[in-house]
């Protein structure tokens, strides 16, 4: 049953409540006809809030808005380099995926303010010069609990980045990044839409997502530590 | 328009419609699920690049290859290096727990000083200035002899930089923590007249017969000793353990022989009574390579018939008669002892009966066999040059009383410290260095060795650790741990042949501690004069570096290096003794005591038990406190939330009225503990067993008070013989709580 048919069949339940009720009720039965009405109004009233506050307030109390520390152009590096992406998000010899670039790999172009761009100089001044580690947020970021493999994916599968990322490397400004206050992730894993609802296979990060893909692919489910599928596969 | 009860509800009822037609409940089920998964004390591993390091554990003597793993700059796991010769990959649980060491609470972060018995954190400069007044003081007065230093090693170069310390300051009292190396390395001497470690090919061999060593108990190297006792396993050979409780070496043996506690030493001349008797003996060896053969065939033949041996083992002379034959009857036999892990040097009479009865059959220094493995020889620093000050320190007698006298042989005695110290008016020694060890613990009587401490105006510890020496000391210069530091690792205990191994940091100090090396360097250099030329070094690191030669690049890439040449069957028959051969007796051991079994303290009809301790890998052993790791691992047999169980045969408890798991008071001449009962049919009628290494009263609250401490309870036997500590446990009685 699907998370729809269940409120469905509550409110519907709701409702037979509802027809139930008067007649056990001498006073509201005493005026007679009409005593539905407001009832019915009410009823109205706080499906109406509630969908309100479900939809639309909700996901605007639930998500903070914080900008990145620095305007990263995408487009412009990835015109200046020959590999791609993997120019900067690159794997290390052992297959670990370096993730996003450190300060030292900045450092190779950036030691001293190259260009006209205001992001670039105060990227120099505030954090090359300073040796500290610009504090990128990370759209991407999955709980710890999830153990995902880069280089089985890119190199072994054979996808682009493009597939789970989007047209991130065609991006001229970085998005605010948007924290759940609860969770502390970014509002891309669940997705934009508070309702999980996706359109491209980069609009959500969630578990059924993986394996959704693994599933239509018919990607090997077993573990390597059990050979059996489920839990280990992901979740070491 | 009324607003009543029932429009209230109804507004509710509508609410919760519409909630439902919301992602809000699922939505936040779902947050509120990893909410939960990321609480801030959830220890989460940092991200980062994944890199190993090699390097050496130096937790133990056993000098195993590790592998860390550092995520960033955090350590996150140590594994055994493949290939390594002493370790192939192996780890025992200890080196597994590094990291909590590294990490742990237990750490001193700063140099400390007591002020009216209250930790202060110091400066480095101060800590060393008030070492450097003192000592100042100490040659001034000509007092320099009354400096002392108490080390776990007398190899390897922070040992030698100690030791060379007191040499050029005038004082010939560095005392190394005693162990089975002291009895191994006399018996060497004085059969073989080399100065050299004892090395056990037992690998190669098809029958080792224990005497109660704890072959898989941290005996030896203990990752070595696992891996060649598997790998005996699999070549069929097989494994006697002569030992009077049901050790889990006993229990992987093929034959378990339980004999009286303290009567190895007597079977061992039984089985050579036997051997000698039927035959049985190498005669090509015993013929060609050794001296003092009829001697030593008298000894046996008067005082060890099977018969007699019988009586003090409680062994049938058909059992003693048959492992006689058995051993002699291998193609490799190999005899050990020492027991447990090997921590209490024991009796000398004992190691020289097991030595001796390996020359009886041929296997020394021969594949399968025992070996002298020469000393580490990378250390060759200048002579020193010592001032009068020192000149005449030097000339002074050892406060231990080791080396001169009746213990001319030995050459540390530890163990007989407390007593004299205790017995002046005026300890003989003014300030007391003490690296690598707690002797605090691990000494037995520790009322005894409390006092005798609290005697010395001055104990600097250079301990990593708040252990229970450095608690008690008046300034502690803490030392980086194994794993922010360089250093060599001379030897691995047991190993057959000669090996060195380098721990190299794997991180930057965590704290502000300093390498021992570069401070006794460092206080040299501030004590001036003759002391200072003797340490021309720079640093720590140079001198490590300049003493290995061309072995340090090796060591820095591999971690380690092993003279491949070197084999046991390759060793010369030609022995360094003056008739140039093996000698079953010379004057030197003919001067020795006769053998008699240890008697132990207490007076029988006080104290009817026996108590024994013993050792398992999931303590440490030595001067390392066990982390939390191990002390969780251990079984409720052994420790029972702080309660330490005492294993008791149901024979012996039935006979007391004492029951499984109760609480029982345990009494020695020493002390006194409240324990509970184990009821254990591996231990033998009559005695009981308690585990070494608990009981601490220092360190974190993850090991202090878990417990009881053996040495509160046990009190040393001097071994007529070297001097040694040679009691293998004390009288003791068991009364209900």
């Amino acid at each position: 049953m699907s998370t729809e048919d269940k409120a469905n069949e509550i409110s519907a339940g709701a409702q037979d409540q509802e027809s139930i009720t008067p007649p056990t009720d001498p006073e509201q039965t005493a005026p007679g006809k009409g005593a539905g009405g407001p009832i019915t109004l009410f009823f109205i009233l706080g499906l109406v809030a509630s969908l309100v506050l479900g939809w639309v307030i909700f996901p605007q109390l639930l998500y903070s808005k914080k900008e990145q520390p620095i305007q990263f152009n995408h487009v412009l590096h990835n015109e200046l380099v020959d590999d791609g992406c993997e120019s900067c998000h690159f794997f290390r010899e052992d297959g670990t995926y370096s993730g996003v670039p450190k300060l030292a790999q900045c450092i190779d172009c950036h030691e001293e303010v190259q260009g006209e761009s205001e992001e670039e100089a105060k990227f120099v001044n505030q954090y090359v010069i300073k040796e500290r580690e610009v504090p990128w947020l990370v759209y991407s970021r999955q709980p710890d609990h999830v153990f995902f493999s880069h280089v089985a994916h890119v190199k072994t599968g054979q996808m682009d980045c493009v597939t789970c990322h989007g047209d991130v490397g065609e991006s001229e400004s970085l998005k605010p990044y948007e924290a759940n206050r609860i969770s502390g992730y970014s509002r891309d894993i669940w997705g934009e839409n508070i309702a999980g609802i996706k359109f491209n296979s980069w609009d959500r990060m969630k578990m059924d997502d993986c394996s959704e893909c693994h599933v239509r692919n018919n990607v090997n489910q077993g573990s390597v530590q059990t050979l059996r599928g489920g839990c280990f596969v992901c979740h070491k | 328009m009324k607003i009543d009860r029932r429009s209230f509800l109804s507004f509710v009822i509508g609410g919760a419609a519409g909630t439902a037609l919301t992602p809000l409940p699922w939505k936040l089920t779902d947050d509120i699920s990893i909410w939960s998964q990321n609480w801030p004390w959830t220890p989460v591993p940092q991200k980062g690049e994944t890199t190993d390091v090699q390097s050496t554990c130096t937790l133990c003597p056993g000098g195993c290859g590790i592998s860390v793993r550092r995520v960033g700059d955090r350590v996150v796991k140590i594994e055994g290096v493949d290939g390594h010769p002493v370790n192939d990959g192996g780890v025992c649980m200890l080196g597994v727990s590094g990291t909590q060491l590294l990490y742990g609470p237990t750490r001193v972060q700063t140099p400390q000083k007591k002020v009216n018995g209250k930790w202060r954190s110091i400066s480095w400069d101060t800590a060393l200035a008030e070492v450097v007044d003192t000592l100042g003081e100490l040659r001034s007065n000509g007092q320099s002899h009354s400096l002392a230093c108490i080390c776990d090693s007398d190899r390897g170069t922070v040992p030698e930089l100690l030791n060379r310390f007191l040499t050029v300051f005038g004082s010939p009292n560095f005392i190394r923590t005693p162990s089975i190396q002291d009895n191994y390395e006399l018996a060497l001497y004085l059969t073989q007249g080399v100065r050299a470690m004892p090395g056990f090919d037992i690998q190669d061999s098809d029958f080792i017969l224990s005497f109660g060593s704890g072959l898989i108990e941290g005996w030896g190297s203990p990752v070595y000793m696992f891996r060649s006792n598997s790998a005996l396993k699999e070549k069929g050979g097989r494994l006697d353990q002569i030992e009077p409780r049901l050790s889990k070496t006993a229990a992987k043996s093929d034959k378990w022989v339980a004999v009286k506690p303290g009567s190895e030493g007597a079977l061992a001349l039984g089985l050579a009574n036997v051997i000698i008797n039927e035959g049985l003996f190498d005669r090509d060896f015993v013929e060609n390579h050794t001296a003092g053969f009829a001697e030593y065939k008298k000894l046996v033949a008067d005082g060890f018939s099977p018969a007699v041996v019988s009586k003090m083992t409680g062994l049938d002379v058909a059992v003693i008669a048959a492992l006689a034959r058995d051993f002699a009857g291998a193609r490799k036999p190999l005899a050990i002892c020492g027991r447990g892990a090997g921590t209490s040097p024991g009796s000398l009479q004992d190691f020289l009966a097991v030595h001796v009865l390996n020359a009886l059959v041929g296997s020394i220094n021969r594949t399968g066999g025992m070996v002298a493995v020469p000393e580490p020889d990378y250390i060759n620093w200048p002579d020193v040059e010592m001032d009068a000050v020192a000149a005449k320190g030097m000339q002074q007698p050892r406060v231990d009383g080791a080396g001169s006298g009746k213990y001319k042989s030995t050459r540390y005695l530890l163990n007989r410290l407390p007593e004299i110290l205790n017995s002046g008016q005026d300890s003989p020694v003014q300030v007391l260095f003490v690296a690598g060890a707690n002797p605090r613990y691990s000494m037995a009587d520790t009322e005894a060795v409390a006092k005798a401490f609290d005697k010395i105006p001055l104990v600097v510890s250079f301990s990593s650790y708040m252990d229970e020496t450095a608690a008690s000391a008046d300034l502690i210069l803490p030392n980086h741990v194994f794993l922010e530091r360089y250093e060599d690792v001379p030897y691995a205990r047991g190993l057959p042949r000669p090996y060195i191994g380098l721990a190299q940091p794997v991180v930057e100090p965590l704290y502000d501690t300093r390498h021992t090396g570069d401070v006794i360097i460092e206080l040299a250099q501030k004590v001036g004069g003759t002391v200072a030329e003797a340490f021309a070094w720079e640093s720590y690191d140079a001198c490590l570096e300049e003493s290995l030669g061309d072995r340090w690049d090796t060591l820095v890439e591999e971690g380690f290096w092993v003279d491949a040449e070197f084999s046991a069957s390759a060793q010369t028959q030609e022995f360094e003794t003056d008739s140039s051969k093996f000698e079953f007796s010379n004057s030197d051991i003919n001067a020795l005591p006769v053998y008699h079994s240890v008697r132990l303290a207490g007076d029988e009809s006080f104290y009817p038990l026996l108590l024994v301790p013993y050792d398992t890998m999931r303590l440490a052993s030595g001067y390392i406190g066990s982390p939390p790791f191990l002390v969780k691992s251990l079984e409720d047999t052994i420790l029972k939330g702080n309660d330490v169980l005492v294993e008791v045969n149901p024979e012996t408890a039935k006979k007391l009225g004492l029951s499984d798991r109760k609480y029982v008071t345990l009494t020695t001449p020493r002390g006194k503990a409240k324990v509970k009962i184990y009821l254990f049919d591996g231990i033998m009628p009559g005695v009981i067993a308690i585990p070494r290494e608990l009981g601490h009263t220092a360190f974190d609250k993850f090991l202090a008070g878990k417990g009881v401490n053996y040495n509160t309870l046990s009190e040393p036997l001097e071994d007529a013989a070297t001097g040694l500590d040679a009691a293998w446990g004390i009288r003791a009685k068991l009364s209900k709580a």
